[in-house]
């Protein structure tokens, strides 16, 4: 059976594509699940920085379309989860040394020898989305509760819905108590505007800047809570009904003693 | 303290401020109208609405959604009485100078005319009702369930 093929966009750079992609993977491939990264983001490779992996890189996607290499040659294997790889991008090359049928044929193959692929998408509705895009059989579409983030998600949002591609959305960076104070989009007002449905609410958290640091994604910490948050995402993504926990309502137990966890 | 007293003199909140923005500025992408042409369309959509009955024009909302691949328009906007504002500039009505002559039914009728359809015996200047039918002829915008249903899997 062939892999369910995601692609991870936002329109707007920044908002945390290459985070997101990588702990959704990082916890999909902890659940069990078989999965493969793909860097899209030619001549800005990233994803494997933040994954640690950047010391390992051989082959690249653009070598592996221009027949240099064999695809497997080029998947680098995480150390810490054996059903995780990445396949990097190029860093010297630019977006348009790859086709958008070379795209999909590469995602394709990929989709033969696991059960995820994850694809981070670069910002931007040009030639690089739209090869982002051509081998994806479904999207995630990751933005932050802020005006210019949530208009590009919209544009986004057109373009897929023109290539017939089923979405949904990732509300990245959320402060819970702005939104309570009325000075921060909530994830409803995010989710009406949109109008599409909801996959992952991710709290802001000064934690990832420093797992990011050190090369490992926070979806693989063992105590974080947002090791918890993308743990409910991969299995949403598995079909399962997980409810999304509340994070404007505070109980008066939070407002009591803080933090609730 | 100064953020409190904000609010409690009706300042908005950013995040409201920051919805309406772009709700504006999404409905001008999706047609590719200007946002002044845009919130020219609403007054002027208003306006039409008010010759005929009395509108609650502070609530007036007018809205456009993206439904697959067409946009629907949704105006709403509430209603506070069927009662003109201000009859229609009728015809000029009998010359204040007119004959004392003139039949009493003449001037009845005028007076019914500028009456409630569905309040035919309250005066022509009566208040609106008590309570406002705000609600009325409302389209609620779809609320998107935030607790998403699994979609089925593709295979």
């Amino acid at each position: 059976m062939s892999a369910r093929r995601i692609v991870f966009t936002s329109g707007k750079g920044g908002v945390g594509k290459t985070t997101t992609t990588a702990n959704v993977g990082a916890a999909l491939a902890k659940s069990g699940k078989r999965v493969v990264l793909v860097d899209a983001d030619i001549g800005l490779r990233n994803l494997d920085l933040v994954l640690g992996v950047e010391k390992r890189i051989v082959f690249d996607l653009v070598e592996v379309v221009e027949g240099r290499c064999q695809l497997r040659q080029a998947l680098i294997k995480d150390k810490r989860l054996e059903n995780l790889s990445i396949l990097p991008a190029a860093q010297t090359r630019d977006k348009t040394s790859i086709s958008e049928l070379q795209m999909a044929e590469v995602t394709a193959q990929l989709g033969e020898m696991c059960d995820y692929v994850l694809i981070d998408c670069p910002a931007g509705i040009e030639h690089g989305f739209r090869n982002a895009i051509a081998g994806a059989s479904e999207a995630i579409v990751v933005t932050t509760p802020e005006v210019s983030a949530i208009r590009d998600a919209d544009r986004v949002i057109g373009k897929l819905t023109e290539r017939g591609l089923p979405l949904r959305l990732i509300v990245n960076r959320i402060r819970p108590e702005m939104v309570r104070s009325g000075d921060m989009l909530s994830v409803e007002d995010v989710t009406d505007i949109l109008a599409a449905e909801l996959v992952g609410i991710v709290p802001d958290d000064e934690e990832v800047i420093d797992t990011t640091n050190r090369g490992e994604p926070i979806a693989l910490s063992p105590d974080s809570r947002l090791a918890a948050i993308y743990a409910k995402i991969a299995r949403r993504l598995e079909g399962e009904l997980v409810p999304f926990t509340s994070l404007t309502a505070p109980g008066l137990f939070e407002r009591l003693f803080g933090k609730a966890g | 303290m100064f953020e409190f007293f904000n609010r409690l003199f009706g300042a908005k909140p950013s995040s409201a401020m920051a919805k309406e923005r772009l709700r504006l500025v999404l409905l001008s992408d999706h047609l590719s109208l200007a946002p002044d042409v845009v919130e020219a369309l609403k007054n002027d959509l208003i306006e039409v609405i008010s010759r005929y009955c009395e509108v609650d024009a502070a609530n007036c909302d007018v809205t456009f959604e993206r439904q697959d691949k067409q946009i629907a328009m949704l105006a709403n906007i509430p209603i506070l009485g069927m009662q003109r504002p201000k009859p229609p500039a009728p015809p000029p009505a009998t010359p204040p100078s007119a004959p004392p002559g003139l039949p009493d039914g003449n001037a009845a009728s005028a007076a019914l005319a500028t009456a409630t359809p569905s309040a035919p015996d309250t005066a022509p200047a009566a208040k609106p009702p008590a309570k406002p039918g705000g609600a009325n002829g409302r389209r609620r915008r779809r609320k998107q369930g935030v607790q998403g249903a699994p979609r089925p899997q593709p295979t």
